[in-house]
């Protein structure tokens, strides 16, 4: 085991796939000499040569393109967008083309692309540098979405996201590149695309978070558990598509309470689709109504440090959203 | 720089090569037409069509190694696609949606290619989105020759892309930003742009403020070459200087292949609103098959009982396809729900 931040777990799943596979490699923004503007590529231009980490022109859609065409010849390209904001000029690529190709072609066609993004806010980003984008893409059937949280998820999800011959989504909460530490196992080893995780077992209610917003809610649920004596479960969602419906509902079915959180806006986010399931599938456990906490509804987050945190949902306000719940 | 060729690869061609030209672009223009008429017969919900195209294509199809380089197409290349290898049947089948269909299963409208046995590129409806795409593919050839995956040299591998289009769709950002990768990389890649000088209705001097396509070529540092995309050997010759400098590793090419489109966008298009019929009558005495038959006439490479001979031939094919295709059973309803995600295994 070493205990190692977020992003280098990440450069270490690029570092360990472009060594075990030839047809690994990465293109995007600034990924070559540079390493990255995040230094998630760091010392791999170095190591693997112009061939394999090629730095792309400042153009989004043909990134993604590129990876597709490059994917459809069964190379594994590693995609980078260098922030979630600036994904949606490959929109139609993402969309109309890789979670399609398929299903339209019967299956003739796969796409084994990764899509590497940093998203969400609280660092300073103002509109364009601080999105969360996941909920226009968990609608598309065809594309797989991981967010992951901690550096043992995302490195064994990367891996796993480099081997899916389907197209991957891998949003990574930038905020919690260096902040967030945690161990990391030597060997090679994956995480399957799909489960969630119990990050806090808990009997009084359950939260359902993924991303920067997984470590804010197990901060709030130690918050609430040492302050008022509540018992949350925290799941840890890491794959948003496929929804891991059958976790959502054995943590409710134990619970009877479901909070969500996300820092997405409200309306229309994530949340939404948990809550549904919830209502269709867990209507019998539910001793109360399914809350969502979410970022209000406004175009983006401000620039300007109070707005900023007006915006940002943060440990308190999640511990004030569980009080809530959990008083009902 | 755009450049006009001199040599004349297409003097190579054999006789036999040379009917067989003849033969799919004949064949082509039948299929298309019955398409119209089972159209209009409401046998049939849609067709688009590719009539007044068929020299553009086949000229390009025979300068490739066909079934083996890849081809990333458009909707209008059903003579492009029957000299690959798509069948009459297989586009029957497209047509009426019957299960089993290569290019989808039925799940595409019809004319939206695909077969991964030809190494033809499944494509979508929005325009240009294969050119970016197309241009990965030879980023991947590239990569796969440098890396030692693959022999530059292997004739049993891709050492190609070929991609076609419109020139409506070069207004398309993906078109630019496929043609960039493809000059910044030097790709094995040949873009194929199928002038016609109307996006649906709109006239090209609406289109775009250059004279042509071709034009465009300087800023994306390729090769840029204008062709009579109504000569299907001129069309011929630029195609085989862009193949070998494809698979010498000297770079991209811009063809722009100037050719018109005498029949409306679709089947559900009606061009009497944006063309007179005096433009459209004129274009049809530039006909590529028949300036084809008078150059295979001259040479007497064809005569009139060998053209009544091709033309019993495509009708009989034609018509068995319909017969086929109308005879082959419908997809299950549950067939909408499949091939969503690949299997893990699929790697």
């Amino acid at each position: 085991m070493t205990v190692m931040t977020l992003i280098d777990a990440i450069r270490e799943a690029m570092d360990e796939e472009l060594e075990r596979d030839p047809r690994v490699f990465i293109t995007g923004e600034d990924v070559g000499e540079r390493g990255g503007v995040f230094r998630a590529t760091q010392g791999l231009h170095e190591k693997y040569g112009d061939t394999r980490i090629v730095d792309s022109p400042l153009a989004e859609l043909s990134i993604v393109a590129i990876g597709i065409g490059a994917a459809l010849t069964d190379l594994r390209p590693i995609c980078e967008i260098q922030f979630a904001d600036f994904i949606h000029p490959a929109f139609n690529q993402i969309v109309n083309e890789a979670a399609r190709f398929y299903y339209r072609s019967n299956g003739q066609w796969h796409v084994p692309l990764v899509i590497r993004s940093p998203y969400g806010g609280g660092i300073g980003g103002g509109l364009y540098h601080s999105q969360s984008v996941e909920a226009f893409f968990a609608h598309v059937p065809g594309l797989k979405i991981v967010v992951p949280s901690t550096p043992y998820d995302a490195k064994g999800l990367l891996k796993s996201a480099v081997r899916d011959p389907n197209p991957v989504l891998f949003f990574e909460p930038k905020k919690g590149y260096r902040a967030i530490k945690g161990e990391v196992p030597d060997d090679d080893y994956t995480i399957p695309i799909g489960p969630a995780r119990i990050a806090r077992e808990g009997r009084d209610l359950s939260v359902f978070a993924y991303g920067m917003m997984a470590h804010y809610t197990m901060m709030a649920a130690e918050k609430v558990a040492r302050e008022d004596g509540i018992d949350a479960e925290v799941i840890d969602l890491r794959t948003l598509l496929p929804i891991d419906k059958a976790a959502i509902l054995a943590s409710v079915k134990k619970t009877g309470k479901a909070l969500i959180v996300h820092e997405d806006n409200l309306t229309m986010g994530y949340g939404a689709e948990i809550a549904a399931v919830l209502s269709d599938e867990g209507f019998e456990y539910l001793d109360g109504p399914v809350k969502r906490y979410a970022a209000p509804d406004v175009p983006g987050v401000p620039f300007s440090h109070p707005m900023q945190e007006y915006f940002m949902p943060n440990p308190d306000k999640i511990a004030d959203a569980i009080r809530d719940l959990a008083a009902y | 720089m755009v450049t006009t060729t001199t040599a004349r690869a297409s003097a190579r061609l054999s006789e036999e090569q040379l009917l067989q030209m003849y033969w799919y672009m004949l064949l082509s223009r039948r299929l298309d037409e019955r398409a119209w008429a089972m159209h209009r017969q409401s046998k049939i919900a849609f067709h688009i069509s590719g009539m007044g195209h068929e020299a553009a294509q086949v000229g390009a199809a025979f300068a490739i190694n066909r079934g083996v380089d890849y081809v990333h197409p458009y909707y209008r290349d059903l003579a492009l696609m029957l000299a690959i290898g798509i069948t009459p049947t297989d586009f029957m089948m497209s047509l009426y949606g019957k299960k089993d269909e290569l290019s989808s299963g039925a799940r595409q409208m019809p004319s939206h290619f695909s077969s991964k046995a030809l190494n033809i590129v499944s494509s979508s409806s929005p325009v240009a989105t294969q050119v970016p795409q197309a241009a990965g593919i030879a980023f991947a050839i590239k990569y796969r020759q440098q890396m030692g995956l693959q022999d530059p040299n292997d004739e049993t591998q891709p050492r190609l892309v070929f991609t076609t289009l419109g020139e409506g769709s070069t207004s398309q950002g993906e078109w630019h930003e496929g043609m960039n990768w493809a000059g910044v990389h030097d790709l094995p890649f040949i873009c194929m742009v199928q002038n016609n000088l109307y996006a649906i209705s709109v006239p090209i001097e609406e289109q775009m403020a250059v004279a042509h396509v071709a034009d465009r070529a300087d800023a994306y540092g390729v090769r840029g070459v204008m062709v009579d995309g109504n000569d299907v050997l001129a069309v011929y010759d630029v195609m085989a200087e862009a193949v070998e400098r494809a698979y010498n590793g000297d770079g991209a090419t811009l063809v722009e292949a100037k050719t018109y489109r005498i029949v409306p966008h679709s089947s559900d298009d009606d061009d009497r609103s944006y063309r007179s019929r005096e433009e459209v009558e004129e274009w049809k005495k530039k006909d590529p098959i028949l300036r084809f038959q008078k150059v295979l006439l001259e040479e007497t490479i064809l005569s009139d009982t060998l053209i009544d001979d091709y033309e019993s031939r495509a009708r009989d094919a034609v018509n068995k396809a319909q017969v086929e295709a109308e005879a082959a059973p419908w997809p299950a309803p549950e067939e909408a729900i499949g091939d969503v995600y690949a299997p893990l295994e699929a790697i």
